[in-house]
């Protein structure tokens, strides 16, 4: 048992949970024909049938319950903030598994040159009144319940009489900001904190005018979306979901990562020194003074920046999304690609902190510009 | 609905129509109304029929003014709302002890919660450093045996020095002006700060020889 969640404490570690969890993800959800051959012989699929279903609802319950025996998980899992982020990570599962069963059911019968089953439904459209107000009040009745025995069962997690001299320690924001905050670990407040979140809203606006494939519009199916499921899903199963569960288990005291059996120290010792670009390029490599100058001394993060946002765009038009990119035009396929590179902007930062100790890329603190 | 006996009728009828018609027993509200009005204004016609172009623009006139009156009254509550009685606002420049009360190489945490600043004691001088986290503005805890400032909320750390060196902190804690007083006291005023970044550590205010 030890030797297990040793092992658990270890893969917990966010380097590497993340990195493996990026790499299943895009064998189940595979964006093009390498990952799909891969998903094929693999049997991956297995997961969006029934029996899948109750195999990873099974691990995932006992899982749990396992953590409960265990004296410092539990302690997570039972604090009543908490709550919902294990519902969280259940219903997650349960829709993504209704959503890709189905899919995955069409994309069957399109290959066998038959219609999708939507099509085929003699009840696919349901009358306002009665039909769906009486679901949706039947809806509202359930979930009122719920939260009524919810408020009731647990107490509401209240802490001491608030105190601008102190903050709690580790300061943890409400579950569904838990994203937000690991991001505001990794970037400047005004990026993390305005910039990103805007972009967020934005780019989810935007999927309508960026999204034009016609395929796949009134059913479910998989293959005929198989650039755009995946982004998508990669942004929120990957950059939101995961956040708010690497927020909400491991990180503790000091906001320093704990794996889930782990005792959260206070006194935990990780030896952790950032440095930004132009320190590790000035005096790192040539051995030197920081110029006085900030443009000559970011300028390195300044070149990676603009070549990152302006050289890479062209280049994936040229390769990998050179279809999406005859059918989107220059203006659509440069926005489509801006959010995009943003998007990955987050793990890439998040991967050269954890590996590098890189703080900022640019860093002008005299203006408060830092990237 | 169904009615078979004369006074359950009767009953329902006046139920039904409560407010138009009349009950058996009294009067009702608009012929109360109606018998004031009379009182009030002998010999000047109906209720209906008093209500011409003049007074009504009077009694838009007092209406508005009512609601305006009103609306007026909302925002001030409101901006009342906005000065609160009490006041979290400690002094901005206090006195903290003698210099020879701190320890050298200690970190003093005595002010943080009063004064949100400490003081720490280096072999040459005294500074007060601010307890606001330079990233978010929280309040970062010192840790002894790490020697550092931790932040809870994204872990910041900073050096004894006040120096950012992990997590995403942009720039170091800020110092205040710190002087001795003419009794000998430490005198720290938070109204000037010193930024390291902009290279005003070196500014004599901005800590203490001992
Ligand atoms: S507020 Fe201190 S690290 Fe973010």
């Amino acid at each position: 048992m030890e030797t297990f969640k040793h092992l658990v404490n270890i893969l917990a570690h966010p380097t590497i949970m993340l990195t493996v969890g990026m790499l299943v993800f895009l064998f189940f959800f595979p964006p093009n024909d390498w990952f799909e051959k891969w998903n094929r012989r693999l049997r991956l699929n297995f997961l969006w049938t029934k029996k899948g279903f109750y195999f990873v609802m099974f691990l995932m319950v006992v899982f749990f319950l396992f953590g409960l025996t265990d004296p410092n998980f539990s302690l997570i899992i039972k604090k009543p903030d908490n709550v919902p982020i294990i519902g969280l990570i259940f219903f997650v599962f349960i829709f993504l598994w209704i959503s890709m069963n189905q899919a995955l059911k069409n994309d069957n019968l399109i290959e066998a040159g038959e219609k999708p089953e939507e099509y085929n439904d003699p009840e696919d459209k349901v009358l306002v009144w009665p039909d769906l107000v009486y679901i949706e009040f039947i809806a509202l009745i359930l979930c009122m319940s719920l939260l009524l025995i919810w408020s009731i069962g647990l107490e509401a997690p209240l802490e001491g009489p608030a105190n601008p001299a102190e903050s709690p320690n580790p300061s943890k924001a409400p579950w569904y900001f838990l994203g937000l905050q690991e991001m505001l670990v990794y970037f400047d407040p005004w990026l993390a904190g305005v910039v990103f979140p805007s972009l967020i809203i934005l780019g989810l606006m935007a999927i309508p005018y960026l999204d034009t494939n016609p395929e796949g519009a009134g059913y479910y199916s998989y293959k005929q979306r198989r650039l755009a499921i995946p982004i998508y899903l990669f942004g929120w199963m990957i950059l939101w979901v995961a956040l708010i569960v690497i927020g909400t288990f491991l990180r503790g005291p000091n906001w320093n990562f704990f794996g889930p059996f782990e005792f959260w120290d206070l006194h935990k010792l990780v030896p952790l020194t950032n440095i930004n670009l132009s320190e590790i390029i000035y005096i790192k490599w040539f051995n030197r003074g920081l110029p006085e100058n900030i443009l000559v001394r970011e300028i390195f993060g300044f070149l990676i920046v603009f070549g990152y946002f302006l050289l890479l765009p062209p280049l994936l038009a040229k390769t990998a999304f050179k279809k999406l990119h005859q059918n989107l035009g220059n203006f659509k396929f440069g926005f489509f690609i801006f959010l995009l590179l943003c998007m990955l902007s987050l793990p890439i930062k998040m991967y050269l902190r954890w590996l590098f100790n890189l703080k900022y890329l640019i860093a002008i603190p005299e203006f408060f510009f830092n990237i | 609905m169904i009615m078979n006996e004369e006074g359950k009728k009767e009953q329902t009828v006046s139920g039904n129509e409560l407010g138009q018609g009349s009950t058996p027993t009294g009067p009702t509200l608009k012929e109360k109304v109606r018998k004031k009005e009379a009182s009030a204004s002998i010999g000047k016609g109906t209720f209906e029929e008093e209500i011409s172009r003049r007074s009504f623009f009077s009694w838009l006139t007092i209406a508005w003014i009512a609601f305006s009156a009103a609306t007026v009254a909302f925002f001030a509550m409101m901006m009342r709302f906005m000065f609160p009685n009490v006041l979290f606002e400690p002094p901005q420049s206090f006195k903290v002890g003698y210099p020879k009360d701190y320890t050298v190489g200690q970190v003093d945490v005595r002010w943080k919660s009063k004064h949100g600043i400490w003081i720490i004691r280096s072999p040459e001088y005294i500074y007060a450093l601010s307890t606001i986290c330079t990233h978010l503005g929280c309040k970062p805890n010192w840790l002894e045996n790490e020697q550092k400032f931790k932040c809870p909320c994204h872990g910041s750390g900073f050096r004894k020095t006040g120096i950012n060196f992990e997590g995403p902190a942009p720039r170091p804690l800020e110092r205040f002006k710190i002087v001795l007083a003419d009794d000998g006291q430490i005198l720290v005023d938070k109204t000037k700060i010193f930024q390291y970044e902009k290279g005003q550590w070196n500014d004599p205010e901005s800590y203490l020889v001992v």
